[in-house]
């Protein structure tokens, strides 16, 4: 079992009191936090510290939910990489023992023109939501639960397609490509639909309507540098990124 | 295809066919240059049967507007992302090791080879395939006159290299400019069947080391006769 130990850190956190405001970087000190802690207890503990002193800009606000690395909601820049320093996790799933008594931590949100800051850590990532609304789902009914042996699908195509819903659509892809793309996320959700029997009849339908809205809302273009890919919590290939060019070139082709 | 060229992937694939075009290109130019290397009367032979002849100019037209679709797209691209990137930056960003160098400065490393390319035409197009179409063959000539050469200038592309690789710094500035074309084209060849979609999990390490592997062919081979011309 790991030897419990109490850090004593400086964070470098960004404060921005709202969408509008003028950000800054703020320091503070936070002292004996156990290695056992989670990166997101870490900040409860500053925060707690923070109410407690009555700090003139208040607790540090940042977006969690279910701190076991699926829902998506968790980001942060930590150290100069998304979700931290560890590979292959979100924040929520971030520990302390990754860190050394006396660290110093930068923490920043996602810095990327589709995600506009809300309040300090805070990002508004509602751009991923409208590109799911475009196409991201199968719009006919399916029914109920099939029996799992009533349409065959090979077992490359379901590892692929259960590979690319690994995406949990946190926005670290965005928020690390130098040119603000969301072509990681959108060729996963085009992905796990295209690769599926019950997705595939949309499949040219939903990369036209998903790359439409994705360009409409400003991102970037993919210049395949392959952060994204290094940078997932979810390690979701960049294969996925060729499947979409793929499916979009076909669909305006047969148009 | 409606609105296919405006979007993001449409623009992308016209970079991809057009950069595949210019390395097709320099494929084709590499193998005449290499010639040069064996038989100086055997260039001077494939430089005349591409001077002025409508073949060569058509050829050159197409080669043209590849290069201004690859240059033009290039820089809207790269507006583009730099708008959407945002004007805010990280404190610091420490991306993994996996990312090549090369991908994050495509358009550095473009504009390095495009000023080497306006010093390789102002030394070798513009004075032999431009001179015989602009009809000023004469003036050329008098200019190799009192380098010591004699001959048709306009088709002794020979001549030419021996002239100017004889300059130390000539000589370094072009094999710097290959260096750039390397690391553009190493990244560029790959990057291309991706956004082409012609790639997948198994194919894109076959593809990163077919590209290295082409890449160096090419410049090694411009590079050498380069060098070769020097020491003649």
């Amino acid at each position: 079992m790991a030897e419990h130990k109490g850090l004593n850190l400086t964070l470098k956190v960004w404060r921005q009191a709202n969408r509008q405001a003028q950000g800054r970087f703020v320091e503070y000190k936070v002292e004996n936090i156990s290695t056992e802690a989670s990166f997101l207890e870490m900040m409860d503990i500053l925060n707690e510290q923070l109410i407690n002193t009555a700090d003139p800009d208040g607790p540090v606000a940042f977006d969690h939910d279910c701190r076991e690395g699926i829902c998506g909601m968790c980001s942060l820049f930590i150290n100069g990489r998304g979700h931290g320093p560890d590979d292959q996790i979100t924040t929520c799933q971030l520990h302390m023992r990754k860190f050394k008594d006396g660290d110093k931590i930068t923490i920043e949100p996602w810095r990327s023109g589709g995600f506009p800051i809300i309040k300090d850590l805070m990002v508004d990532r509602t751009a991923y939501d409208k590109i799911m609304q475009a196409g991201g789902f199968v719009s006919v009914s399916t029914g109920g639960v099939p029996d799992a042996n009533a349409i065959p699908i090979s077992k490359i195509d379901a590892d692929e397609a259960m590979d690319a819903a690994a995406c949990i659509g946190c926005g670290c892809c965005a928020a690390t490509c130098k040119n603000g793309s969301a072509m990681l996320f959108v060729s996963a959700k085009v992905s796990q639909l295209a690769l599926l029997p019950q997705g595939k009849i949309e499949a040219a339908r939903r990369a036209k309507a998903m790359v439409a809205k994705m360009d409409e809302l400003g991102f970037g273009n993919c210049t395949n540098t392959g952060a994204c890919e290094l940078e997932c919590p979810k390690s979701v290939s960049i294969s996925h990124i060729a499947r979409l060019n793929r499916e979009y070139i076909i669909a305006n082709i047969k148009d | 295809m409606k609105g296919f060229f405006k979007s993001s992937i449409g623009k992308k694939t016209v970079m991809s066919v057009s950069g595949l075009f210019l390395i097709l290109f320099l494929l084709f130019h590499l193998c005449m240059n290499m010639a040069a290397v064996f038989s100086a009367e055997g260039y001077n032979m494939v430089c005349e049967f591409l001077g002025s002849n409508w073949y060569a100019v058509a050829g050159t037209m197409v080669l043209a507007a590849g290069f201004l679709f690859h240059i033009i797209y290039a820089f809207v691209l790269s507006i583009q992302n730099r708008k959407a990137r945002g004007n805010d930056r990280y404190d610091n960003q420490n991306l993994p090791k996996g990312v090549e160098w090369s991908s994050k400065n495509m358009l550095v490393l473009g504009i390095i080879v495009l000023c080497g390319l306006g010093l390789h035409f102002a030394q070798f197009w513009a004075k032999m395939m431009f001179a015989e179409l602009a009809g000023c063959e004469e003036a050329v000539e008098g200019f190799v006159a009192t380098a010591g050469y004699e001959g048709r200038a306009a088709v002794d592309g020979a001549a030419w290299i021996k002239y100017y690789f004889h300059n130390p710094v000539i000589l370094v500035i072009y094999l710097v400019w290959f260096a750039a074309l390397w690391f553009h084209l190493n990244h560029g060849f790959w990057s291309a069947f991706h956004t082409l979609g012609a790639s997948n999990s198994k194919w894109i390490p076959r593809l990163k080391c077919i590209s290295t592997v082409f890449t160096t062919i090419i410049c090694l081979g411009f590079a050498v006769v380069a060098i070769c011309g020097a020491l003649s």
